[in-house]
């Protein structure tokens, strides 16, 4: 049994937020999450289902002065085109490349995969290594209003964000890295692609004066949300990525990660994979 | 009853229109309201590529796509394959290797290696595999189908 009375596929951004105003509205994009989600139960539709795909303010990746701005419904694939993406956010990249299939990545969107808000979403740990704001607009009294808010603080708990219902989200933005900066993204599934993580891991990091500073660590699948490993940074920040830094931030990494048990991997063999993957990738940095 | 929706769109070739509940699959649209079977029902979620078809020129499942969105957008296929010189390639080195068993997963691996071979006439088996990852046989093993693909590509 649907509850769907209305369907609206606007091509404006104002005429979709009127329609968010009016609430009790289900989002969709590419689809790729929404529709085995509604057949699951685990999606009920709202009175309307509302088609942002032909909104043209959501779409494309630009560069804003020291900001990658990439719409809501750039495309796994379209990231992977991008040169401004290839060659600035590379660790971006390297995780729009193993995701799902090519199938699902011509599908898939950015701003669907952050607002599914899964503990395992590929994209949302390189954003938040990356430092990314969402950007989300309403249309509470005839005007378009625009607020931003910290990825990671968007993320509120598994499939659950802090999008306000009549809010919709239109893009995400990364600050360019410096010059110096070093990133590496790694992600464990039982094949390279098309698997959901049992876990990921991102380290990102200036390297001044063979030091590491600025370190930011994330890691995805231990948590209700992407975590910050801060403890890990703690072991890296200012430090040389020698061989005792890197042991001493592969320990606090197990240490500090809360993962549960479910059918991908026991919380055990996470926390080890964790160690290990992340000792792993600091040794990667290290190398150069 | 769901909601039903008029939509138009460009299915190998030809404009076609359709009234869809708004909660239909593309892929529920082609089998049950317009009689295209060659697309096939596999898992429903996305992991295993039967479903495949494309969309203005992209590969997609269409089990994840809403039948809705179709609207005013360009579908090829499998039945729309049919006289294209490199899907008939790939359809004669399928046969030549061996690479159908049960059959269920051909329409969609055919559709998906036209866009392999397109993006990269002379692929090497890596790039088969991985533009092949969306797609699941549970009877070759896959060497079969790798080797035909990579056939159809040397006789281009």
């Amino acid at each position: 049994m649907t509850a769907l009375e209305r369907y609206a596929a606007p091509r404006a951004l104002g005429e979709a937020l009127e329609l968010l105003r009016e609430g009790d509205v289900t989002i969709v994009a590419g689809g790729t999450d929404v529709m085995p989600q509604s057949h699951s139960g685990k999606v009920k539709f709202g009175r309307t289902l509302l088609n942002v795909r032909r909104i043209p303010e959501l779409a494309g990746i630009e560069r804003e002065g020291d900001t990658a701005r990439i719409g809501a419904l750039t495309t796994v694939t379209a990231l992977l085109e991008s040169a401004l993406v290839r060659e600035r956010l590379p660790m971006l990249a390297a995780a729009a490349d193993h995701f799902a299939s090519e199938q699902v990545r011509n599908g898939a969107t950015v701003g669907g995969n952050i607002c599914n808000a899964s503990p395992a979403g590929d994209l949302l740990v390189p954003l938040i290594v990356l430092d990314a704001t969402v950007e989300l607009a309403a249309k509470p009294n005839g005007a378009v209003e625009t607020r931003s808010m910290p990825l990671q603080e968007f993320l509120a708990g598994p499939g659950r964000t802090r999008r306000a219902a009549h809010e919709l989200l239109t893009a995400v933005r990364v600050p360019l890295p410096p010059r110096g900066f070093v990133a590496r993204f790694y992600k464990y599934g039982t094949r390279p692609a098309l698997d959901i993580s049992a876990i990921s891991i991102g380290v990102g990091a200036v390297r001044r004066d063979g030091r590491l500073e600025n370190v930011r660590v994330v890691f995805g699948a231990v948590a209700p949300t992407p975590i910050r490993g801060t403890a890990t940074e703690r072991a890296l920040e200012a430090r040389p990525p020698d061989a005792a830094t890197i042991e001493a931030a592969a320990q606090a990494a197990h240490d500090e990660v809360r993962p549960i048990s479910d059918v991908r991997a026991s919380a055990w063999y996470r926390q080890e994979l964790v160690r290990n993957m992340t000792r792993r990738l600091l040794e990667d940095v290290a190398r150069g | 009853m769901s909601l039903a929706v008029e939509i138009e769109f460009r299915l190998n070739g030809v404009v076609r229109r359709a009234t869809v509940p708004a909660d239909m699959s593309a892929l529920v649209m082609l089998r049950d309201v317009l009689g295209l079977t060659g697309t096939k029902y596999g898992c429903g979620e996305g992991e295993c590529g039967a479903c495949t078809v494309l969309i203005d020129g992209a590969s997609i499942n269409s089990c994840l796509m809403f039948a809705v969105d179709c609207d005013g957008r360009e579908m090829t296929t499998i039945e729309g394959l049919a006289g294209d010189a490199r899907a008939e390639r790939l359809q004669r080195a399928f046969a030549e290797h061996g690479a159908v068993q049960c059959g269920f997963c051909t329409p969609g691996m055919v559709i998906q290696a036209t866009r392999i071979l397109a993006e990269h006439p002379h692929p090497d088996r890596a790039t088969i595999q991985r533009g092949l990852e969306g797609n699941l046989c549970r009877c070759t093993g896959y060497k079969k189908i790798i080797d035909a693909v990579a056939a159809a590509a040397e006789q281009a």
